[in-house]
């Protein structure tokens, strides 16, 4: 997705003063620090509200199953534009890893039902591979055809392959889960210190406790897969003929690189990475079988958290987190919870309002101020939000924070661009 | 020289694209260790010829031998595995990866992408004065130093065959020198180069042999030595170069733009892309700005079309009967409708609608103007009889005017925007680059244009990197550096030379 | 210039791939294609399906000229799915409360849904153009919440009627209705059939004739080019994102107007969805859309046949599926077969006299 106002709108290089750049502080200090920030504001806020909800084990728990569909889709639009191909299909993509993983896991086991689903997902990468990289159809309609294809052909296959078995076409039979694993000894100190009630520490414990207990394997791959991204498309040869792609196609052509090649294997990984969302939404405990529509629009909100991580792993796994929190805030604690949620980004908000003046950014710091007044007001003058509208608190959390976010981001710079073998200048 | 066996032999190359044949018949005999010159016009067909012997397109017919050996180059990497290596007139660089990524990428199998590669990286990047950190985004990289980043690439991959597409073009004399000088090092070590121009004093200074195309077809190789420029232009062209020289001064004392105290700060930072400037372009007059590419004519040219916002300053044109138009606050559109033509520098990318016909491209810019509108709604009728006239009198050739404007080559889409642009009695004509890839008989008529229109009162803003345009058409130069206008020169007196140390900085006097 | 092959061809090979795909979907099922597809081309000739096929696909053609709206200038705006239901929940509430005389009823329910609509895409658009975020992603973010105002609006507690189990708006009074045209023992057509007609000649005028059809089809080919034009892209992706949503939200309105007079929890969705989908297969011509919306709506109408001959009525979206993928596959190569013959055809024309040259900045 290219989110980036074109501040310069002749495309020349424009270098004449080249101010030299703060050496910046590396990637995973500031994925801690604002994890650190957030932990604060987080325990700040369930002291001063009494929503213990906030930072309990049971939404810590629900925000990780929630998250990790969000998870491996951003993963797979993290791929898929790395290489250049915006890749809006990780919907329809995913719908289609959802079917092969009920489908796989009902006569083969979970394993298989994995491996199935990463694979009927890898097909509709590919397929999206043939549209916009062979036939250089535009992305975003390829990508909104695979949806409407992903859609269909599992409607179709379900009705044809499950509704015998389970007699409704919109739903898979029973299908077997993956077992979970918990730290049992971690897991039952932490919950005497989380019951504890002592301000910080009884959250970071409640927080934890959440991330240890009933872990499936599934989850813990998904996890894995967010660094040893990083270390394939940052830290090796493919990777870094993958990037090329997507940064500049013509070059990467020069150079004796089969572009058409990294396209389509960035694609199938996509897809691959996609499916395997699917299967988190069947093949977890507590999810629900195969169902029809139970994606609803994940694969979008995955390329949401992949554009709000600034199109790299560590920021999507910040962005995956968020959107899978306050899914499973809301889940958990309902509206008071998003209410103190409000209080929260108010916060926030202030902390980032201190940066901002230390930094002597006025406008931004000034900005800042009316945000948090809206959303404290929105706090003191409600007692409960509208329930028919607090399932959508991620959408509403998307929203903010592309908003907030669109600008300071670095898309690839090929991205959605067409590119044909020989015809570059 | 001191081998007379080929290194690289080209022969009976042809090669066709639908509705034209870019190269026919080619012959082309390179020697070990020498620098061999490719001189032809803009689309002789030069840069197809390189992009034959660099694998990135396959000839129709002919041959290809390297060191006596028939190849056959299927992709860049046959290519460079043959030991050539190109230095593309367009740089084939990520902006986004650092220059360590650019150079290593597709040879990570040399020395591979850790320390080792970094060690031998350093070496080359020595060799050829880089001495920018190998961590830094290319992006951050001025033109000459992403050039050498380019010959970085080459050396890397062991070429010993190096191609310089044009690599001039984007260069100030004194960083021509430095290149050549680069060239010469490189040269007494054994590396052979081909060197596409049409710039015919750099080639006599740097080539030992010229191989001259005209029309997709080699028309002989000779000397440099002992062929006069007027000699190799001929054979370049089939007659006599134009010459932009412009006659006699026809300045009045009429302002029509004045911009004061004009300044421009990068989106959301308060860094200045354009600070303090301050200049008049009289009726008949043509004044020219000339500068390195990216010192801030393009952001001048677009504040004042209204592109950009500027952030203090203004902008005001004067019309005939001596009304001011205060410009400062409006937009493009009603800039243009004051009586401003516009030439942008990219024409595929600001002056065109390439799927659309070339009678709805002459609507652009005009939408709200007589003949082709009537304010709100478009007569079809009206635009294609207008476009009919330009095609007529600017001789843009085209089968009719219903032909989308991609179809066309580079100069008959350039002369169908000068003939647009020049179609609304502007008072001012802002025109950037306007014979940038041209072909020379494009590059004649869009010059005569340009005098004449002065001649009838015409204000002209003209920027351009081609020096010899530059102080041939224009009655004053300014010259632009870090976003200011630093420097003044008469076109009558000031040599390319000059112009480029002030383009530089190199020379601080008041006037150059 | 456009041939014949350019216009026709493509959605030709598209339904003839689209066929070939889904007979090998279905043999592998253990159904006979031909059969299936004869079944469902005789339902052609049944007259309510004729008629339920022409009222379809006029909410279809609507929602298809949303779409297109913003295709024209590269506007992806996947968000008339919420933008129709959100403008048809307001209408259906005003419409209810209202009480007015006939004719003047109708305009001013019309009037709501299409300021509703657009009222929905405004924040897409302001993000767009002020923070330069992706309408894509905002829209669809809207989609899915539309959902819950929906389902906050026609709650008892706020705006609903509780009939039976299922909630919906206040039935409108039949002053506020769009009278159908009777055709005996086919049914009812939709009398919005002309309001569809209507949107569709505005379309075309508004896009080869008027300045702004200008300004956006320029917008759309290149930005760049446009503002050097003169035209603001700012300005341009406002208007057509609010444009598109108004149209949007008249999508609801023949059903709701038409048939339904009330809104309820339970009425259809992915009508905005199916624009896309139609708008691409008649690449946002109004006359192409037309007939994309009457193809789908007969796909959709016809595939309810098939459950007579046990065959998954779930075929008719794989056919409607391939169709887009395959539609747009095949303009890409018809258009570049066509751009090779146009340059061959100038470089004909530019041989008499001076010869034809290929230009670095030209167009091979």
């Amino acid at each position: 997705m290219s989110t980036a106002v074109d501040s310069n709108p002749s495309g020349e290089p424009v270098m004449m003063p080249a101010p030299q750049q703060k050496r910046a502080m590396p990637g995973w200090a500031r994925g801690m620090l604002w994890a650190v920030v957030a932990i604060g504001v987080l325990s700040t806020t369930s002291y001063l509200t009494g929503m213990n909800t906030l930072t309990s084990s049971n939404t810590a728990q629900t925000a990780l199953r929630l998250a990790l569909p969000i998870l491996l889709a951003g993963l797979g639009g993290l791929w898929a534009e790395r290489s250049g191909v915006i890749n809006i299909g990780l919907e329809g993509m995913m719908i289609l890893g959802t079917w092969g993983a009920a489908w796989g896991a009902y006569y083969g086991g979970v394993w298989v039902g994995l491996l199935a689903a990463i694979a009927f997902g890898a097909l509709g990468g590919l397929l999206h591979a043939v549209a916009t990289v062979t036939f250089n159809v535009n992305h975003i309609v390829s990508g909104v055809a695979i949806n409407l294809l992903g859609l269909g052909v599992a409607k179709y296959l379900a009705t044809l392959v499950f509704e015998p078995l389970s007699g409704n076409p919109r739903q898979s039979p029973p299908v077997p889960k993956f077992e979970t694993y918990s730290a049992t000894g971690l897991s039952d100190w932490l919950g005497g210190l989380e019951d504890a009630q002592r301000v910080v520490l009884s959250d970071v414990a409640g927080l934890v406790r959440g991330l240890i207990t009933q872990v499936s394997p599934l989850a813990m791959i998904a996890i894995l897969l967010v660094p040893l991204s990083y270390i394939v498309l940052w830290r090796t040869r493919f990777g870094l003929r993958l990037r090329s792609c997507g940064e500049n196609p013509v070059a990467a052509e020069s150079l004796g690189i089969n572009v058409y090649g990294y396209k389509y294997a960035a694609l199938a990984v996509s897809g691959g990475l996609a499916g395997m969302g699917g299967a988190s939404l069947v093949l977890l405990p507590g999810g629900a079988d195969y169902l029809e529509n139970q994606t609803n629009g994940r694969g979008y909100i995955g390329l949401a958290a992949m554009i709000f991580g600034n199109w790299r792993p560590g920021g999507l796994l910040g962005g995956a987190a968020l959107f899978g929190y306050s899914d499973g805030l809301q889940l958990s604690g309902g509206g008071q919870a998003v209410l103190a949620l409000c209080y929260a980004a108010v916060l926030l908000l202030g902390v980032i309002v201190v940066i901002q003046l230390i930094r002597r950014k006025w406008i931004a710091a000034a900005l800042g101020v009316v945000g948090a007044g809206i959303l404290y007001f929105i706090y003191w003058s409600n007692d409960e939000l509208p329930r028919d509208l607090i399932p959508y608190t991620p959408h509403f959390v998307t929203i903010i924070v592309l908003a907030v976010a669109a600008q300071r981001l670095r898309p690839p710079r090929a991205i959605g661009a067409r590119y044909r073998r020989g015809e570059g200048d | 020289m001191t081998d007379p066996e080929p290194v690289v032999e080209l022969s009976g190359i042809t090669k066709r694209f639908p509705g034209v044949v870019a190269n026919s018949d080619v012959h082309l005999s390179v020697r070990a260790g020498e620098v061999h010159a490719v001189c032809g016009e803009n689309g002789a067909g030069k840069s197809t010829l390189m992009k034959i012997l660099y694998g990135m397109q396959q000839p129709d017919e002919g041959t290809i031998s390297i060191n006596g050996e028939p190849v056959k180059l299927r992709n860049p990497q046959d290519a460079i595995k043959a030991g050539i290596g190109m230095v593309h007139q367009h740089f084939m660089l990520a902006d986004n990866l650092t220059v360590k990524e650019n150079v290593l990428l597709g040879a990570e199998a040399l020395h591979g992408i850790g320390k080792k590669a970094r060690s031998v990286l350093e070496g080359f990047a020595e060799q050829t004065g880089l001495h920018a950190d190998l961590d830094l985004l290319v992006e951050r990289l001025g033109v000459a130093d992403r050039q050498r980043v380019e010959i970085v690439k080459v050396l890397y991959r062991g070429a010993r065959i190096v191609i310089l597409d044009e690599p001039t073009a984007v260069l100030v004399p004194q960083e021509v020198d430095a290149l050549f000088e680069t060239v010469r090092e490189m040269q007494r070590q054994g590396f052979t180069f081909i060197f596409i121009s049409h710039k015919l004093d750099e080639v006599r200074a740097i080539a030992d042999s010229v191989t001259v195309i005209r029309r997709g077809t080699t028309v002989g190789t000779v000397d440099p030595k002992t062929v006069s420029s007027r000699e190799l232009a001929e054979m370049m062209v089939g007659s006599a170069l134009p010459s932009p020289e412009t006659r006699e001064s026809t300045v009045t004392e009429r302002d029509i733009l004045r911009v004061a105290g004009l300044r421009l700060d990068a989106e959301g930072t308060e860094r200045a892309l354009l600070k303090n400037i301050s200049l008049t372009v009289h009726a008949g007059e043509v004044l020219g700005i000339a500068g390195v590419e990216g010192n801030g004519q393009t952001e001048l040219v677009e504040a004042i079309m209204g592109m950009r916002k500027a952030t203090s300053g203004s902008v005001e044109l004067v019309d005939a009967d001596g009304t001011v138009h205060d410009l400062t606050k409006l937009g493009t559109l009603a800039r243009r409708e004051t009586g401003i033509g516009y030439i942008a520098e990219d024409r595929t990318r600001h002056g065109l609608l390439l799927n659309q016909p070339l009678w709805s491209n002459r609507i652009l810019g005009y939408q709200t103007r007589q003949p082709v509108s009537s304010g709100r709604l478009i007569n079809r009728q009206a635009a294609r009889e207008d476009t009919e006239r330009i095609v007529e009198q600017y001789d843009v050739r085209t089968p009719s005017v219903d032909v989308p404007s991609g179809a066309l080559s580079g100069g008959n889409q350039q002369k169908l925007i000068v003939g647009r642009e020049l179609s609304g009695n502007p008072l001012l004509l802002i025109a950037s680059h306007p014979t940038r890839g041209v072909d020379v008989g494009a590059q004649a008529l869009i010059w005569e244009q340009i005098r004449t229109a002065r001649r009838e009162g015409l204000a002209v803003l003209l920027v351009s990197a081609d020096l010899d345009e530059l102080i041939g058409l224009s009655d004053t130069i300014r010259v632009m550096l870090r976003g200011e206008l630093v420097s003044e020169a008469d076109p009558a007196t000031v040599t390319p030379t000059e112009l480029g140390s002030a383009m530089t900085g190199a020379a601080t006097e008041e006037d150059v | 210039m456009k041939s014949w092959r350019t216009v026709v061809l493509p959605p030709l090979l598209a339904i003839v791939f689209a066929l070939v795909l889904s007979s090998i979907a279905l043999l592998i099922s253990g159904a006979d294609p031909l059969r299936a597809f004869g079944t469902m081309g005789a339902q052609l000739f049944k007259g309510t399906t004729a008629v339920d096929t022409v009222n379809l696909a006029t909410v279809y053609y609507i929602a298809g000229l949303a779409v297109a709206i913003g295709f024209q200038m590269n506007l992806f705006n996947i968000g008339v799915e919420g933008q129709y239901r959100f403008a048809a929940v307001v209408a259906a509430i005003v419409g209810g409360a209202l009480r007015l005389p006939p004719v003047l009823h109708m305009l001013v329910i019309l009037l709501v849904a299409v300021f509703a609509g657009a009222f929905y895409a405004l924040l897409p658009a302001i993000l767009k153009v002020t923070r330069g975020v992706s309408e894509v992603i905002t829209t669809i973010m809207l989609n899915s919440i539309v959902f819950g105002i929906v389902a906050f609006l026609i709650n008892p507690d706020q705006f609903g009627v509780l009939h039976g189990n299922n909630v919906a708006t206040e039935e409108i009074d039949s002053s506020g209705w769009i009278p159908g045209i009777p055709l005996g023992g086919a049914g009812t057509l939709f009398g919005a059939v002309l309001l569809a007609l209507l949107l569709g000649v505005g379309y075309w005028f508004m896009l080869n004739r008027t300045r702004f059809g200008f300004e956006l089809k320029a917008s759309g080919e290149s930005p760049t080019a446009a503002a050097a034009g003169g035209v603001s892209a700012k300005k341009m992706t406002m208007t057509a994102m609010l444009l598109s949503g108004a149209v949007a939200g008249l999508i609801a309105m023949p059903e709701l107007l038409g048939r339904d007079h009330e809104y309820a929890m339970t009425a259809t969705q992915g009508y905005g969805f199916i624009g896309i989908a139609v708008a691409l297969l008649g690449r946002n011509h109004p006359a192409g859309i037309a007939l994309g919306a009457l193809l789908w709506a007969f796909l959709d109408k016809s595939a309810v046949s098939l459950e007579q001959i046990q065959v998954p009525r779930e075929i008719a979206t794989i056919i409607q599926g391939t169709i887009v993928l395959s539609v747009v596959v095949a303009y890409e190569i018809v258009k570049r077969a066509d751009l090779a013959a146009e340059q061959r055809r100038v470089g004909r024309a530019g041989r008499n006299g001076s010869p034809a040259s290929v230009s670095e900045g030209g167009a091979v």
